[in-house]
This record gives C-alpha cells, sequence and structure tokens, in this order.
C-alpha cells in the first residue's frame, strides 16, 4: 500500500470487489450443478464429481479468504511474525477436521449398535453391547 | 583527553540503543491494539472453526442430511423454488460493504474526514441491510416452515416411491419421488401432517422429521454470526460518530481505530465466506 499512489490504490479495491462477486458466483454455479440445478443431474453414483464439486467450492471459499485477508486486511504488507502468528495457529484445525470428521463416520456406522442399547432392557445381559471390544459376561458385568 | 571522549561516546551510545527488553520498542510493527485485534480475531476464528467442525461432525454422523439447495430456496416477495438466490444476495451486501470500510481505512490515511465518515456510512447501510435480510430468512423460518430449535420438519427420502396423499402446496397424491428428494413436513392448524407414502417395494410408511441438529446448527451459527454482524454495526456507529467529531484529527495515530475496527468488519465477512460454504454451498 505504501509505494502505490491513491488512485492505483482505489482501482485495486474496486477489482478486488469483482474479484469477490465473480468467484462467489462461479461458487454458487459450481454448487447448483452438483444439486442438479442445471439440466444436468449427478447421479449419487458418480461419487467422484460430488466430491470434485466439494472441492471446488472449497478451495475457491479459501482463496476469498486469502484475498480478504491479504487484501483488505493488509495481512500482506504486515511483518513475518506478525504474518506466521495469526496464520499458523490454523493449521491446527486440519488435525481437529480429520479427528472430527472420523468420529462423526463412527457415529454414523454405530447408529444401529447405540439404537440397539437404547432398546435394551437391563435384563438381558447377554446382548453383546459394547460391540466386540468386551467379550466376557463377568467382564461387563464390572 | 582522549579517555574522556571514549567515555562520553560510551555514555552516548548507553542512553540511546536500548536492549530488546528495554521498551520503546512495537513488536511486529504494529500498535498494542492492532496487534491485540488480531489475536482477538484468530480466538474467534476457532469459536467460529468449532461451531462449523460440528455441523460437519453431526453431518457425517447421520444417514440423510436436509438438502441445503432445498431448505434455502425461499426469497422475499413470493419467490419460491429459487435455490441459494436470496443468500447470493446476502453474501454480495457483506462483500460489498467489505470494499466501502476498505475505502473508508483508505480514506482515514489521508486524514479525509468527510471521506472517513461518508464510507463508513455506507458500511453500515450494507451491515444493517445484511441483518435484514437475515431477520426475513429466519422469520421464514420460524413461522412459516416450522424449524426451531429442536425439530426440523426438513426430511430427505431414503427410499423411492409414490406419494398416497397430498399437502396442498406441491406435492400431489400420485407424484413419485426418488431417494435423496428432500421434503417439508407442513403444518396445519397447530399440527404437523406428515404425508403417507407407498415405496416402491410396496410398503407404506410416511415422511418422518430430518435430523433434529439440523434447527439447533442452524440457528446457532448463523446466529452467532449474525450477532458479530450486530455488534460490528454498533462499533462502526460509536468509530462513525467519533470520526465525525474530529477526535481523531488531534490524535497522533489519527485514524487507527478506523482501521482496527475496519480488520474486525472483514473478519465478519471472512467467517460470512465459510458459514456460505458450509450451510448453503456444499
Amino acid at each position: 500500500m505504501g509505494h502505490k499512489s491513491y488512485e492505483e490504490s482505489i482501482k485495486d479495491v474496486y477489482k478486488g470487489l469483482v474479484l469477490l462477486a465473480v468467484v462467489t458466483l462461479i461458487e454458487v454455479g459450481i454448487s447448483l450443478f452438483g444439486k442438479g440445478h442445471l439440466g444436468y443431474k449427478p447421479s449419487p453414483e458418480m461419487g467422484w464429481l460430488l466430491a470434485l464439486v466439494a472441492i471446488g467450492l472449497i478451495v475457491l471459499s479459501l482463496y476469498k479468504a486469502y484475498f480478504i485477508i491479504y487484501e483488505f486486511m493488509h495481512m500482506g504488507s504486515e511483518v513475518r511474525g506478525l504474518r506466521l502468528t495469526v496464520l499458523m495457529p490454523c493449521l491446527l484445525l486440519v488435525w481437529a477436521i480429520i479427528a472430527f470428521f472420523q468420529e462423526g463416520n463412527s457415529w454414523f456406522e454405530r447408529r444401529d449398535l447405540i439404537k440397539q442399547k437404547n432398546e435394551r432392557s437391563i435384563k438381558d445381559k447377554k446382548v453383546d453391547v459394547q460391540g466386540s471390544l468386551l467379550e466376557k459376561e463377568e467382564t461387563y458385568q464390572m | 583527553m582522549a579517555t574522556e571522549t571514549v567515555v562520553k561516546e560510551h555514555d552516548h551510545h548507553d542512553t540511546n540503543e536500548k536492549g530488546a527488553w528495554d521498551g520503546g520498542k512495537t513488536p511486529f510493527g504494529v500498535s498494542y491494539g492492532k496487534l491485540m485485534m488480531w489475536y482477538f480475531l484468530l480466538s474467534d476464528a476457532f469459536t467460529f472453526a468449532g461451531f462449523l467442525i460440528a455441523y460437519g461432525t453431526l453431518r457425517f454422523s447421520s444417514a440423510t442430511w436436509p438438502v441445503p439447495d432445498f431448505v434455502f430456496s425461499t426469497a422475499p416477495f413470493g419467490i419460491h423454488h429459487a435455490p441459494l438466490i436470496f443468500v447470493t444476495v446476502m453474501s454480495f451486501l457483506l462483500i460489498i460493504s467489505s470494499v466501502t470500510m476498505v475505502r473508508g481505512v483508505q480514506e482515514g490515511h489521508r486524514e479525509n474526514k468527510r471521506g472517513v465518515v461518508f464510507w463508513m456510512f455506507l458500511t453500515i447501510i450494507g451491515g444493517i441491510g445484511f441483518l435484514s435480510c437475515q431477520a426475513w430468512e429466519w422469520n421464514n423460518l420460524i413461522n412459516k416452515e416450522h424449524m426451531t430449535v429442536t425439530v426440523n420438519p426438513f426430511g430427505t427420502h431414503i427410499e423411492s416411491g409414490t406419494y398416497l396423499e397430498g399437502d396442498g402446496h406441491d406435492i400431489k397424491a400420485g407424484d413419485a419421488f426418488k431417494a435423496g428428494d428432500s421434503y417439508l413436513i407442513h403444518k396445519h392448524g397447530g399440527e404437523f401432517h406428515p404425508l403417507k407414502y407407498k415405496t416402491d417395494e410396496g410398503l407404506e410408511k410416511q415422511q418422518e422429521f430430518g435430523p433434529k441438529a439440523f434447527g439447533a446448527l442452524f440457528f446457532f451459527i448463523t446466529g452467532f454470526h449474525g450477532f458479530h454482524v450486530l455488534s460490528g454495526v454498533v462499533f462502526l456507529i460509536i468509530i462513525m460518530i467519533n470520526a465525525a467529531s474530529g477526535i481523531y484529527v488531534k490524535r497522533q495515530n489519527g485514524y487507527e481505530m478506523v482501521e482496527k475496527v475496519g480488520l474486525y468488519w472483514h473478519f465478519v465477512d471472512l467467517v460470512w465466506v465459510f458459514v456460505f460454504l458450509v450451510f448453503y454451498l456444499l
């Protein structure tokens, strides 16, 4: 910002507006295509196409986030130390996403087991409530 | 003589060049306020990330999930079946108000009081516009479609079949549907009326409610974001009045307060990028 003239930096701002608006419209277009609103409906068997749509949406959103942080919030002209201390901690979220989505998937797979546990009366102890972890009845009774 | 000059030079050296721990230096070349605004935004980003990751986790854990392009397909002025259109307008409002905020900060660097007030005023209008749209969206979901924190009338079929009765809105008796199609259970006279249908295998069933968590997540996450927008508008109004009164003309750091509230406002736009992605696009 420091070296640019006033007129130049104004021009940059409106370029940014057009860029963000166009990226948003592309995102909406991709999303509607993935949901089958633009004539062609991808069938549920075409998992790769739906995955491609989702990845495209995520990449475009990350680009928008980068643009807002670096251009509008001027992160690009801050010193390296500030950039790193703000942006690096966000990498922790990568692990949070992996771990929690794995957990969600596991809940999904164990739905039937949980339902079965909920409906079990206290007397039929023979139902293997823990899945396969505990096998002996004595251990289970604690 | 010679020793005297050496001592003097030494003294000179001592007073002017302080060590890193003696104060007087700004770490990272920014003021305390701006640095702390960045760290506050970082912590806020983690709060939002926690919410959105919870949404993803629960969505992964459910067999069905309401399809966003079906849930969010209504707009004011009686527009129906227009998926994502209204929420795209809302996104544009936030983007535009972010741009007017950048202009305000630029005018602040030039010490142009009128410019700062003018662009901040436009930013406030954008923020209020966004909040109004959100109020309409919430009102529509709560009062017309009867979704609450604990009741989610948006369901999704897991098998294909044919309806045995109609709901007087979009569905007529005899309409066929496929697995993955979404529906809304309508409420008449204070009661929900799930429709009966026949699956392709010939079983008679009726519509079931969608995953409960959807309503709670929607209202908490968009509500939390909306609350950020609301407090942002309040901060903007305060700083705009301050700027108009000429307080910042006298300050040594000039219009830095405008920059700081600007950082907050861009962050609100930044969060919306991800709320928009997670709730509406995916």
